[in-house]
């Protein structure tokens, strides 16, 4: 089974920030966090295995204020 | 001519058995005469099990109640003999359509195979399914078979010990007193006999009001399920829409928690919200309006000694989904063979359990599917409507957000995949859907059709081989049946029951559920799964 890789593991990871901060240019809180879900659900699809998708929740709701 | 719900089909006759001296025994006393308790009645009728069926009422139900009878349904009515009428009678439907706000962003097909006799479903008001039944259970009758309908007896009391429940039921005559053996308790969600027992029946309310409209209209709409999230005509909130038999459709508009039930409920405000939908032009007639709320809810065992329990008195699931009618009738199915079995004491009693065990299993499933529906249609957190919206926006030009819309997952049959009756799965590499625990899938024989052929007693199957006589021996009835691959032009038996195998020998119960396979005869083999499919003595 493969893990939930949390090494750095973005190709360009300053770049990828940058896109991602852009995607929400102009938008609204409400059409942030829409937004924000749509992309969830796509990299989920992607990632596909059950395993590491819990293992993703359960890591991001353990760390954050 | 009266509409059939206004008819008096089994009017109160005053019975011999209110006049005895002490209280008459009969093997089993059926309590409600909705499609649960017929179906019950029904089929132990046909297995020669003198079945008594008592309803406060003397007709079928009237208003719009259960609507939609899976594939399944139909199947086991097609055991009891009255499949093909309520077939004629309905509204055939497979396919159904997911709308969000004014745009189509779904699609589906519940049946995409061939080779099946049935299809996904079919709509049809509860009165005329009760209604079918009854005539069935009026042709038992004609042939003899040992079943009673009993109108406006109204059960009042039930007392048991070890072997024997007792009922106290009221009459237009005043009251009397009967004995059963077993008792079932299909007298529905509010059960009095579960009062009676002081049972429990927990589960999760859902604050949400729905709005039901049945109409009569000449209308166009294609014959599917067609279902919104947030439509323009009903903002905020859901709607569905089914057709059904004499040009009546039904119309399910979800109004949320906060509301006047009593103003909504009137017809000027009905009609507006009605034309909303289907267009200020539309010309329809009302036949029928009601509002309900509805619980995911089952009581914790449905099985309490000779009482049983079964349909809408054991559990309740919202509507979204058709598992409410589907499930009560599978657990008929369920529990009319063993109790066959343990009658003429070729099984111990202790195999009743395995009813409880089998149908809490799939009322839980039940209960799990509708749920999960009912918070995607009312998501429950401002988080949990973001994520609703989302998947409906990604499904619209993203396949992969299909799957996760969820409009209601419409009622199968649960496979008893951990169930202790099953046997042996000795068949290597044996289609997934056919393995032990699972419903038998129809699949086309000859002329006729796989389930067709079963019959009513325990079955063992052989395809492509040979199976020699199992007559003698044994105590239990098992009907050997051989069949050839090369009879089905479509090749569905082999995929549905073979995969790769080139023969195949199957051990089925008499509600069609598999026991076990193997890719041989075995004598052995066969003897122990047959001791364990009917509770462990034979």
């Amino acid at each position: 089974m493969t893990d939930l890789i949390t090494a750095p593991n973005l190709t360009d990871a300053d770049g990828f920030y940058e896109a991602l901060i852009a995607a929400h240019q102009g938008l609204t809180p409400e059409q942030s966090t829409a937004l924000n879900a749509r992309l969830i659900l796509l990299l989920a699809n992607h990632v596909g295995d059950r395993d590491i998708l819990l293992d993703a929740l359960r890591k991001a709701r353990e760390t954050g204020r | 001519m009266a509409d059939i719900f206004e008819q008096t089909l089994y009017p109160y006759r005053r019975s011999p058995d209110q006049d005895a001296a002490a209280p008459v025994r009969h093997p089993v006393i059926v309590v409600g005469a909705g499609p649960v308790g017929l179906a019950a009645a029904l089929d132990l009728a046909l297995k020669d099990v003198p079945v008594l069926l008592l309803d406060d009422n003397d007709r079928v139900s009237t208003g719009s109640r259960a609507i939609c009878f899976a594939k399944r349904t139909l199947e086991i009515m097609d055991r009891l003999g009255c499949g093909q009428p309520l077939v004629d009678k309905g509204v055939t439907w497979n396919k159904g359509k997911v709308f969000f706000d004014e745009r189509k962003v779904y699609e589906f097909d519940l049946l995409a195979e061939a080779g099946h006799r049935r299809p996904a479903f079919i709509n049809l008001q509860q009165y005329y399914f009760e209604a079918v039944l009854l005539e069935r259970l009026r042709e038992l009758q004609a042939e003899g078979r040992p079943v009673q309908i009993r109108g406006r007896n109204k059960v009042t009391g039930v007392t048991r010990d070890y072997s024997r429940v007792q009922l106290t039921v009221e009459t237009p005559d005043g009251p009397y007193t009967l004995d059963a053996d077993w008792l079932i308790a299909c007298d529905g969600a509010k059960s009095p006999i579960r009062s009676f027992m002081g049972l429990d029946f927990h589960g999760r309310v859902f604050e949400d009001n729905f709005l039901i409209a049945d109409v009569k209209m000449e209308a166009d709409f294609p014959t599917e399920r067609w279902f919104w999230f947030d439509p323009p005509f009903n903002r905020g909130q859901s709607a569905l829409l089914h057709k059904q038999p004499d040009g009546v459709w039904r119309i399910d508009l979800q109004l949320g928690w906060d509301i006047d039930r009593e103003v909504e409920m009137r017809e000027e405000n009905v009609i507006p919200r009605l034309k909303a939908m289907l267009g200020e032009e539309a010309k329809f007639s009302l036949e029928w309006i009601s509002i309900y709320t509805f619980q995911c809810r089952r009581m914790e065992r449905f099985a309490h000694g000779r009482v049983l329990f079964a349909g809408d008195s054991a559990h309740q699931v919202s509507p979204f989904g058709a598992r409410g009618a589907n499930s009560g009738i599978q657990d008929a199915d369920n529990l009319a063979w063993k109790l066959k079995l343990v009658l003429d004491g070729t099984a111990p009693e202790s195999l009743m359990e395995s009813y409880n065990r089998e149908r809490v299993q799939a009322a839980d499933e039940n209960i799990l599917n509708s749920t999960r529906s009912t918070d995607f249609i009312t998501p429950k957190s401002d988080i949990s409507h973001v994520f609703r919206d989302a998947v409906l926006d990604l499904a619209e030009a993203h396949p992969f957000a299909r799957p996760l819309v969820n409009s209601g997952r419409l009622s199968v049959p649960a496979t008893h995949a951990g169930s202790d009756l099953n046997g042996e799965d000795a068949l290597p590499g044996g289609p997934e859907r056919t393995r032990p625990g699972a419903p038998a899938v129809d699949a086309p024989v000859g002329d006729g059709w796989l389930l067709e052929s079963l019959g009513t007693d325990i079955v063992l199957l052989g395809i492509n081989t040979s199976l020699p006589d199992m007559s003698g021996g044994d105590t239990l009835p098992v009907t050997v049946l051989t069949i050839e691959t090369g009879d089905d032009r479509l090749g569905a038996l082999r995929e549905r029951y073979l995969g790769r195998n080139e023969q195949a020998v199957y051990l089925i119960r008499p509600d069609q559920h598999i026991a076990a396979r193997w890719p041989t005869y075995d004598r052995k083999a066969i003897s122990a799964a047959l001791t364990a499919a009917t509770g462990g003595m034979s």
